[in-house]
């Protein structure tokens, strides 16, 4: 078998491939906290909490209403993201006015409530979720077997990041969001109905995490605690990025999996921490990100 | 400067009411810390310490929090460091004095705060806030998988030792005390902090940071001391937990403490001096209390209530709120 640094080439054609895939979430999720940001100038603490539900989403409409994998992948995003508007209006409009920081623990507080409320109806071990059987086995690619529903989250999670993208850089309610970032004010001058555009911003960005959730239901372990820990790790992928375009979140996320994979190959006791520790080192030598602008 | 006369009646008055005020502060604080002396014989001494212990480490949160502007979600790492630490060489050198150990453990989160804050004002803002959840989760990691540690069994048995050699710390009465005289000295040292010109410098950054920078103060200086100094204390918080429990785990290092600690200080009233404590005694028993009884699985959705009833209708915390009330009616 043909070896690159003493390492097998199946072996770590693997691990790129799982480091790609957890890219591609890392991409999703950083994708949906620049969105937020860029109109509410929040972090939403509870993104991760929202992933969780995307997942805990699509497995309970499976387990009860038998909805399958791909009304799933419409669905679940869109009540996630409801809950979201709803969470806007009742909650995080009412102190729209105050320090940016009272929103950011505002969130952090409905995610310990999220979490704990499901904690207790499920507990933390996994829910199983069965994968649709279209996807089941793979292809032989020669160097690697490609399962066939991991090579599907890769060409989904770019193919919504792509469209995200497009929306926000290439249309008209793009324009919006993007002049409501510089300047909400003067667009509400304009007859812009502000409000509702932030409603619906932070149900999008909430909905591009609960869309990573579904992706992520058939592959990692759903449990009401998932999201927090991979939330942690996003915020380094966001701190590394930094959240001034769209298009260096998306390709931040994937090169921060894809170094989390090479590490699991190369010095498997460091790969929690790598993305942390490249983190340190952009905070040393490239304080404001790699495609920030901001400090 | 053009009416010396009026100015200086002025200034007299001032002083006056200042000096009634002070009177007032001083006998609440001789009331409280006689309710302290006496507490033990009412309480059970390992709750209080308890309550000292969270109170000593919100109160070094408010410090860059409440009085900087700083939203540290990170300040676990230096209570599990201090606590790992003085654990580690109280439990495996006998020969080390309880106090000896808890300073090491103050002086490991205090080199580890340096590192912190040193890379986390590169970031102003909600990225600080991330940056130093993002390191701590990387100190998560290292104790994690240390043998140490004792990953996720933790560190069990540390024992209590005795204070400077001869004061037998097993004693729980002992034991309360030396801890309430560490609380006390660190709320003066605070205390004194907070109303030091370096203080009002700090304030200055909280409220208004490119103008402190145009007044000409290095602030990334003054924001770097303030965390150091936090980490110390936290630490030092850490140190005494484990010393006071006999055990450190891994329940200090999570990201759920630094959340904790942020919630104590947020409920008691974030920017004074008395509410991270009062936050603290609060936050405790709620948790106590609760997993006492029939709702005892419902600690964190509970937490996460407080926090979100908090930031939407009493922002100014507890102490603030009734600092408010008593401008308003009797001041």
């Amino acid at each position: 078998m043909s070896m690159i640094f003493g390492v097998p080439v199946a072996v770590l054609s693997g691990q790129l491939l799982i480091g790609i895939i957890n890219g591609a979430f890392y991409a999703l999720l950083s994708l949906g906290l620049a969105v937020i940001f860029g109109l509410l100038k929040i972090i939403n603490f509870a993104h991760g909490a929202m992933y969780m539900l995307g997942a805990m989403t699509t497995v309970l409409m499976f387990d009860y209403l038998g909805v399958n994998y791909w009304a799933a992948l419409l669905l679940a995003p869109l009540l996630v993201g409801a809950f979201g508007v709803v969470i806007e209006y009742f909650l995080l409009r009412r102190i729209a006015g105050q320090d940016h920081i009272y929103s950011l623990l505002l969130t952090f507080g409905v995610a310990l409530i999220i979490t704990g409320v499901l904690v207790n109806w499920f507990g933390v071990s996994g829910l199983r979720y069965t994968m649709p059987d279209m996807f089941k086995g793979g292809v032989n690619l020669g160097f690697m077997f490609m399962p066939y529903y991991r090579a599907w989250v890769i060409v989904a999670a770019l193919l919504v990041c792509f469209a995200t993208w497009f929306m926000i850089e290439k249309t008209k309610l793009g324009a919006y969001l993007r002049a409501g970032t510089e300047d909400s004010q003067l667009m509400q001058g304009f007859g812009i109905n502000v409000p509702l555009l932030i409603s619906l911003t932070y149900g999008f960005g909430v909905a591009l995490a609960a869309f990573a959730g579904v992706l992520a239901a058939p592959i990692y372990s759903v449990t009401p605690v998932m999201g927090s820990a991979t939330l942690i790790t996003v915020f380094a992928v966001v701190v590394i990025g930094g959240m001034g375009s769209i298009g260096g979140a998306i390709i931040t996320g994937i090169l921060m999996g894809v170094i989390e994979g090479l590490t699991k190959t190369f010095y498997p006791p460091a790969s929690s921490a790598v993305v942390f520790l490249v983190m340190v080192l952009v905070l040393m030598f490239r304080p404001s990100g790699l495609f920030g602008k901001e400090a | 400067m053009n009416q010396p006369a009026n100015s200086a009646d002025i200034h007299k008055a001032i002083v006056e009411q200042q000096a009634v005020q002070d009177r007032k502060k001083m006998m609440l604080n001789g009331v409280l810390l006689l309710l302290l002396l006496a507490a033990p014989f009412a309480v059970y001494p390992v709750f209080l310490m308890k309550i000292l212990c969270f109170a000593l480490f919100a109160v070094a949160f408010n410090l860059l929090f409440g009085f900087t502007g700083l939203l540290s979600f990170g300040h676990a790492a230096f209570l599990a460091t201090g606590g790992y630490t003085t654990g580690y060489l109280l439990s495996n050198y006998s020969g080390l004095t309880t106090e000896m150990g808890i300073i090491a453990g103050t002086l490991a989160a205090t080199v580890l705060g340096t590192g912190f804050a040193l890379l986390s004002i590169r970031r102003q803002g909600i990225y600080f806030a991330m940056v130093t959840l993002a390191l701590a989760q990387l100190v998560f990691f290292f104790f994690v998988q240390s043998e140490f540690t004792g990953g996720e069994d933790g560190m069990h048995g540390i024992p209590r030792g005795e204070l400077l050699g001869f004061i037998n710390l097993e004693d729980n009465l002992n034991m309360y005390y030396f801890v309430l005289a560490v609380f006390i000295a660190c709320y003066l040292l605070v205390q004194r902090i907070v109303s030091s010109p370096y203080g009002q410098v700090l304030k200055a950054i909280k409220q208004n940071e490119p103008r402190a920078v145009s007044l000409g103060y290095n602030v990334d200086r003054y924001k770097v001391l303030a965390f150091v100094i936090s980490a110390a204390l936290a630490g030092l918080a850490g140190s005494m937990k484990s010393v006071v429990f006999q055990l450190a785990s891994l329940n200090d290092a999570h990201w759920h403490m630094s959340g904790e600690v942020i919630l104590m200080t947020l409920v008691g009233g974030m920017g004074t001096l008395l509410g991270p404590v009062v936050g603290a005694t609060f936050v405790v028993n709620i948790e106590y209390n609760l997993s006492q009884g029939p709702l005892r699985d419902w600690v964190d959705p509970i937490l996460g209530g407080i926090f979100v009833i908090t930031v939407l209708a009493f922002r100014s915390g507890i102490v603030g709120e009734i600092q408010k009330f008593v401008k308003k009616n009797l001041g």
